[in-house]
């Protein structure tokens, strides 16, 4: 049954956002504002799409209007340190009626660091359509370091001030600690 | 007898006449008239039975510490029945779960505001050494930034090895030393 949900949902979500359905592979047409969808099909039970990130929000707000998609889940990154872009930018939409999910993806660049040292990896923030994207912004620009553009708010919420870089990019050392507290001088169990 | 002072026997003098040992007068030299011991071990025994638990409780070993608590296992048959949940009136803490990084300076707050005498137990594996967390969050032990009295092992211990690890620290408390003015008060 929910196979047929999505294949609906395919049909009418690539009509209704008003966007071409994605080139196939052979069709060797670039990426472009009017043509934002790389990929769209079901993976694990939801259904995916991968998206431009200038159609983030548009396509973010017709979800949400007209598909019902009126739960925001999560959003989180993935980083793929030898690929450009290199960080995914996942969301995760519910939709509370017709209790289906959805997962968007969209590539963000970290520029290289010789040419453009302050490009830092800049998506549109959600805050305008769902409240709870602030507090899960922050997260993940805490972890990956993803800054939501017209999110005024992105002090850190799991970590904390002072802390330098960000721990779930692959290229953070893994056992690197950065103590508020100095350590005590190693012991004997002896001696208290 | 209760309310009657009760005299004070010299032992370093022999004994007066007549009243040759283990031959005493009823009513002049009744039960209880003296009793000999160290004052540490007095002290000691005093302190063993009341310890008054802080938990510091932060993540699933939680769970474990009810269980430990509650009437299966009942710590208060140890003296250690009433968690104080002011650490100016414990002094014993319980460090029970995960402690990180951004919670380190909490800890150590909660630890420098617990009045002599006061003993510290790590409960569970990440309270001991960090567990299986070795990363950006997680502080490797307790024992990093506050001193650890008795460690129990376990990721949840059983309540079994935190009722040993009680009666161990009961066993380090009587047999310490518990001077009146130390170099911390
Ligand atoms: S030792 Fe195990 S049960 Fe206890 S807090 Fe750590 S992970 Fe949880």
């Amino acid at each position: 049954m929910t196979a047929t949900v999505f294949t609906q949902l395919e049909q009418s979500l690539l009509q209704s956002l008003q966007v071409p359905a994605p080139p196939d592979a052979d069709e060797a047409l670039p990426l472009s504002p009017e043509r934002p969808v790389r990929s769209l099909g079901v993976q694990h039970g939801i259904l995916v799409l991968e998206l431009l990130p200038e159609a983030l929000v548009r396509v973010a707000r017709g979800l949400r209007d007209d598909f019902g998609f009126d739960l925001f889940l999560d959003v989180t990154a993935v980083d793929w340190p030898d690929r450009t872009p290199r960080f995914d930018v996942v969301y995760h939409f519910y939709s509370t009626t017709h209790h289906v999910r959805i997962r968007l993806k969209v590539r963000v660049h970290q520029a290289a660091d010789a040419t453009a040292p302050d490009v830092r990896p800049e998506v549109e923030t959600l805050t305008g359509l769902y409240g709870s994207a602030g507090y899960m912004e922050r997260e993940c620009h805490d972890m990956y370091g993803i800054v939501f553009r017209g999110n005024a708010d992105l002090r850190p919420i799991l970590l904390y001030e002072g802390f330098v870089g960000h721990p779930l990019r692959k290229d953070y050392p893994k056992q690197q600690e950065q103590p508020l507290v100095p350590y005590r001088p190693p012991q004997s169990a002896l001696v208290r | 007898m209760y309310g009657k002072q009760l005299p004070i026997v010299d032992v370093t003098r022999p004994a007066p006449a007549g009243a040759s040992a283990g031959s005493a007068t009823p009513g002049k030299h009744a039960t209880f008239e003296y009793l000999t011991t160290r004052k540490d071990e007095l002290v000691g025994w005093a302190r063993k039975f009341s310890l008054f638990p802080y938990p510091f409780v932060t993540a699933c070993c939680a769970m474990e510490f009810m269980a430990v608590s509650a009437s299966n296992y009942d710590t208060d048959r140890f003296g250690a029945a009433l968690p104080r949940f002011s650490p100016r009136q414990a002094d014993l803490l319980m460090v029970v779960g995960t402690v990180t990084q951004k919670q380190a300076p909490i800890l150590l707050k909660v630890y420098e505001q617990m009045c002599e005498p006061k003993w510290v137990m790590a409960f569970g594996v990440c309270a001991t050494s960090g567990g299986f967390y070795q990363n950006y969050a997680s502080l490797p032990g307790i024992d990093r930034i506050i001193p650890v009295d008795i460690y129990v092992p376990g990721c949840p211990p059983r309540p079994e090895m935190v009722i040993d690890g009680i009666m161990r620290l009961q066993e380090k408390i009587a047999n310490g030393r518990h001077p009146i003015i130390n170099d911390r008060f």
